[in-house]
Order: structure tokens, then sequence, then C-alpha cells
């Protein structure tokens, strides 16, 4: 192990700015709110020692605006922040959507609704995958689900942003964001060719001037055909970008479903499940959105029935429902307002299934 | 210097800016300045959400189309990344001093260096003439029938005044585009507020006092008068920071 891959040890929010830092992360405009303040603090120093640029926003709107403008530019760019904050990067996230505009905004979900509390939570699912703003628009959202993939993740955000010209969020929480870990920084790997930044605004100079804009009023079908065309990308992101693990599915009765830090507990019910001769298996979504359908369809064909554990009142459950186009029941396990299911109690879930 | 030729800095084409509006004449000016300087092909200029929408098809320069408010924001992002490039905003009030306060006065106290044209009409023009921030004591609009009272919807912001106790600006001045005379003192303060961005002093804005005729409901000359003898008294003319 080379010095540059050598084990560091983070707290999550760290991991990701350091994922985010290598990945060439140039421009970084944040607001704290707990629990990611570690995001602003470590860009702080971390970003302008890589040469880039971080501005403490004077609110959460004024950060997400800065990135759009950051982003026009062409640089990699990236906000983060937790629930209430995110509520107000909104707009903005709409903005560069229209815009088809590369960004990466992180969401270290806490309790909600309003204030809520500091505690982490999963009830900003329907926010980041339904669309939390206004209009039609579909965000990349990536679900980590241990320390190394937030790391791993993080990189790969940066470069779906740029391949696809559309914000990627990284749909993290209060657990994963304080949580210390080892973890192996591998270097960083682009994983497309890059492609041509011809919409970057930087001055005319040699070229015709170009417009990013999100206004468009005539003739009346414009915008209609600007939806054609987010749409026709939103199937390609579709096809090309589901992403799951499938574990101990291929015999299992039971299938447990949870995304992020939920399915790292999830899944340690299921291996002490196995322990005890249930045949329980896991679907982890890695991409929440696009949702990767094809696991559920697939179990639906031999599995009884799902269980899906979040720590919400219950949102991605209905993803599944349709996910596995309602064949099988689907039951659910969790609460909202920042409390998180023990391996224990998963696992009397499980066993509930199992007649003594 | 008078100019006759369109300048560079603005396609040849009709603008939708009413008759007698002063948003077209603001607007020539900026591309005055930029031809005069050089920097068309090194500018981005960032369009409100107002009137002055539509400018992305009025200059020949790179623009970035901003949502309510949020220009000082956007063009920080910018600015910060290109800070050789010249960078712009173009705000109406209501887009300035009501919805995008806080970007403007953080903007200004960051000393972000930027060059902000505040086009002052006392009212809400592109949505039909609601009250402005900057709309004055009992001056009349669609949501103040009865017209702008002090102890119901507090007086007009003054924007320059609030803006001169910031450390982080360097220039603020008002002016006007109501008589040839102003339209000349106004066309310098664009000029000055573009060239300490070149000199990198930092935060300047010039607040121009701008006719809506349509939505003051008067006639092009009377909304002229309506600048001179009311807006005038409200907001006076003058440089209010030169550091
Ligand atoms: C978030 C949001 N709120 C409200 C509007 C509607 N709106 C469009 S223009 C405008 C007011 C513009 O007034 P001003 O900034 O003074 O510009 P003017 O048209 O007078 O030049 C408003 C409220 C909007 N587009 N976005
Ligand atoms: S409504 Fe007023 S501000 Fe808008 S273009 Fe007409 S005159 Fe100008
Ligand atoms: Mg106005």
């Amino acid at each position: 192990m080379n010095a540059k891959t050598a084990k560091i040890l983070l707290k999550g929010n760290e991991v990701m700015c350091e994922a985010a830092v290598r990945a060439g992360c140039k421009f970084f405009a944040g607001y704290p709110i707990t629990p990611q303040n570690e995001v602003p603090e470590y860009m702080s120093w971390r970003l302008l020692q890589a040469g880039g640029v971080f501005v403490q926003a004077e609110s959460e709107i004024a950060a997400i605006n800065m990135v759009f403008g950051a982003a026009a530019t062409g640089f990699r760019c990236m906000t983060s922040s937790s629930s209430p904050g995110i509520s107000l990067k909104q707009e903005g996230i709409s903005y560069i959507t229209a815009a088809e505009l590369p960004c990466v905004i992180a969401n270290v979900q806490r309790g909600g609704p309003g204030l809520g509390n500091i505690r982490a939570a999963q009830g900003d699912y329907f926010q980041a995958v339904k669309g939390g703003g206004h209009g039609d628009y579909r965000l990349i959202v990536l679900a980590p689900s241990t320390m190394q993939e937030l790391y791993s993740l993080t990189m790969n955000a940066f470069d779906y942003a740029d391949h696809y010209r559309n914000p990627v969020m990284i749909l993290t929480d209060g657990i994963l964001g304080q949580m210390v870990e080892p973890i192996v920084p591998q270097e960083y790997q682009p994983l497309f060719d890059p492609a041509p930044k011809d919409y970057i605004l930087d001055g005319c100079q040699g070229r015709k001037p170009r417009i990013v804009k999100t206004l468009h009023l005539q003739p009346a079908e414009a915008l209609v055909e600007v939806n054609r065309r987010l749409v026709a990308k939103y199937a390609r992101i579709s096809g090309e970008l589901k992403l799951s693990e499938e574990f101990l599915t291929d015999d299992a009765h039971l299938v447990v479903s949870g995304y992020g830090i939920t399915a790292q507990i999830a899944k340690g019910a299921v291996l002490q499940a196995r322990d005890k001769g249930l045949k329980v298996g896991l679907i982890r979504p890695i991409t929440v959105w696009p949702f990767p359908e094809e696991p559920y369809l697939k179990a639906a064909k031999t599995a009884e029935k799902f269980l899906v554990v979040e720590m919400s009142n219950g949102q991605m459950v209905e993803d599944v429902r349709l996910a596995e186009q309602c064949r099988r029941p689907v039951e659910f396990f969790g609460v909202g307002g920042g409390w998180y299911p023990t391996i224990e109690e998963v696992l009397k879930r499980i066993e509930d299934h199992y007649p003594a | 210097m008078t100019q006759f030729k369109r300048p560079d800095a603005l396609y040849d084409v009709p603008t939708h800016y009413c008759p007698g509006c002063g948003h077209g004449i603001a607007q020539r000016l900026v591309g005055e300045v930029i031809d005069e300087l050089g920097v068309r092909e090194r500018t981005v200029g960032t369009a409100p959400v107002g009137c002055a929408v539509l400018m992305y098809d009025y200059f020949n320069c790179d623009v970035i189309e901003c949502p309510h408010g949020r220009s000082p924001a956007v063009a920080t992002g910018i600015k910060r990344m290109r800070p050789d490039r010249v960078v712009f905003t173009y705000q109406g009030d209501g887009d300035l001093a009501a919805i995008g306060t806080a970007e403007t006065i953080h903007t200004a106290n960051r000393g972000e260096n930027l060059t902000v044209i505040f086009v002052n009409n006392a009212i809400y023009g592109m949505t039909g003439g609601q009250m402005a921030p900057t709309t004055m004591l009992g001056q009349t609009t669609t949501t103040t029938p009865g017209g702008r009272g002090k102890n119901r919807e507090g007086g007009p912001l003054r924007i320059c005044e609030l803006l001169s106790s910031l450390d982080g600006v360097c220039y603020l001045e008002r002016v006007s585009v109501s008589t040839p005379k102003d339209i000349g003192l106004a066309k310098k303060a664009i000029r000055k507020a573009f060239t300490n961005q070149l000199e990198e002093k930092g935060f300047s804005l010039v607040e121009v006092l701008s006719m809506c005729p349509t939505d003051w409901k008067m006639t092009p000359v009377q909304a002229v008068e309506f600048v001179e003898t009311q807006m005038k008294k409200v907001f006076p003319l003058g440089v209010y920071k030169d550091k």
C-alpha cells in the first residue's frame, strides 16, 4: 500500500470532503447546520490547500446559487447541508437542473419535519427522489451505506454530474456523517472520458456568446421541448445507472430492503437470521434515483414477502412496491424523528415472518 | 462621448421594453461602457427576474439568468472561479432589495469584486405594478391602492444609504436616466463601477432611478416628471461611497 492509499481515519462527513477534493472539486459553498458542520469546516482549509475556493454563504439559498454560478464556469463544485437547509436549496436545485449544469449536493439527513432534531433520519427520501423543488425534474441520488462507499460514491458523483450534466445528490444521514471508521482512500479514477464543456460561461472570446437560462417563453412549445429533452436524458440515466447490491437473495423466503446506514443494520440482522437457519436476503439500492427495480422483480419470483426498513415513516417502501409490482406483500418497519433500528429489532421482525 | 452607433455589446434587435421605460437606457449605457473598456469578450452578465430578464437576448456577451434575487450569489460563484473575467449583475428593486436583500448585503459586505447595476423604478414592473421595497410613501400600486402607508408597509428602502456603512463596499452612487444630463452622469458612474472591478477594488453598485410609465399608469413624459419631482426627493442623487 503506498502512502497515497494508506488507511485514513476520519468522520464520515470528512471522508466525503476528502473524496470530493481528490475528485477535483474546486468550489464549495455551505452554511452551518448539524450534523453536517464538519463538511464546511473541513472544506474551509482542505479545498484551499487543493487550490479551490471555499465560501461560507449567508444562507443555504445563497450557497446553492453560488454553486449555480460556479457550475456555469465549468469547475467541479459542491454544496452540502442537512434536511432544513436542503429544503432551502430546492429553488436553486430546480434551476440548476433546468439549466443542465453539473454539481454535487450532499444531504446529511436529520430528524424532521420542521426544525426536528439533530439525530440521524431518512425522512427526506421523497424530497430527494421525487423532486423537492418545482417542475418536472430528476436528481441522480446516491445512497452510500458504508464509509468506504461514501468515499467512492462521492468521487463517482462528480463523474455522473459531469457526464449527464445533472445535479447529483449524496443522500447520507447523521450516523454516516458522524461515524469514525478507517477507510482506504483509493486514488480517483474517472468513470468516463471527459466530455467537452461547451456550455461554460467564461467570456465569449473567439466564439459566440452563450446563455445559461431556464426561462422559455417563445414559442409556446419551447418549454415543452426542453421538458422532452430532459425526459429523454432521465430515461438514458435510468437505462444506464441503476445500482444495487443483492445479498443472499437467491433462496430467500423473506427479502429485507433498506438504503444507507439502515441497510448496514439490516444486513447484520440478515446474517444473524442466516445463522439461525432462516432463509433471508437483502436488497440494497445504491442509486435511489434511478431506483433499481430489477432485483425486486427477480426476488418476487421466489420470495414470499419483502420487509422494508427505514428511519422514516415509510417512503422508500412505496418504490419497493412499485418495483416488485405488488406481486408479494411488502411490510414496513420504521419510524421518523431521529429513531434508528437495532439489529435485534430487525431480527425480531424477520423471525416474526417464520411461524414458530 | 456621444455615441450614435449601437454598441457592439448589444445586439441589433428590438427590445420588449415599453415606450419611455428606463431599462433600455440603462442597458444601453452598460453596453457602451463594456465597449469603451474593451471587455465584451471577457464579460459575464447576470440577468434578473424582472422586466430585464430578457437581457440575455440583448447583450452580446455571456449571460446567465438567475433565480429571483440571487444574482449576487450566482455572480459570486462565477467571479470567484474566474477572477480575471468581468462579472456584472443587473437587477430591479424587487430583485435586489426585497427577495434578494440577504444576497445583496452579504455580497457587498464580503467585498466581492463585482459591478452591480440596480434599477430602481419604485415598482414591480414585470408582475404588473405591485408595491416594491422602494415604493414611496403615498405611492399607489396595485397592492397599495390607498397609497403606501408608513405604519402599514413601512417606508422605502434606500439601498445606497443602507450599504454605505459596510466596510466591504468600494463604490456607491445613485444616478438617474430621466434627463439627458442625468444620463451622462449615469454613464460616468457605470463606467467607474466597471473600472473599479478591473482595478480589483471590490464591490461597486450604481443605483439608477428609472421610469416605468406602464405600471405608474403615466405617459412617458409624466413618468420623467415623476422621477424629477418625486423620486429624486426621496432618493437623492450622488456618491454615497467612494473608497
Ligand atoms: C421566487 C419568485 N417569486 C416571485 C416571482 C414573480 N416575479 C417576477 S418579476 C417580479 C418583480 C420584479 O420587480 P423588480 O425586481 O422591481 O423588476 P422590474 O420588473 O421592476 O424591473 C416578481 C415578484 C418569481 N419569478 N420568482
Ligand atoms: S413594465 Fe415598466 S419596467 Fe417593465 S418594461 Fe414596461 S415600463 Fe419598463
Ligand atoms: Mg422594479
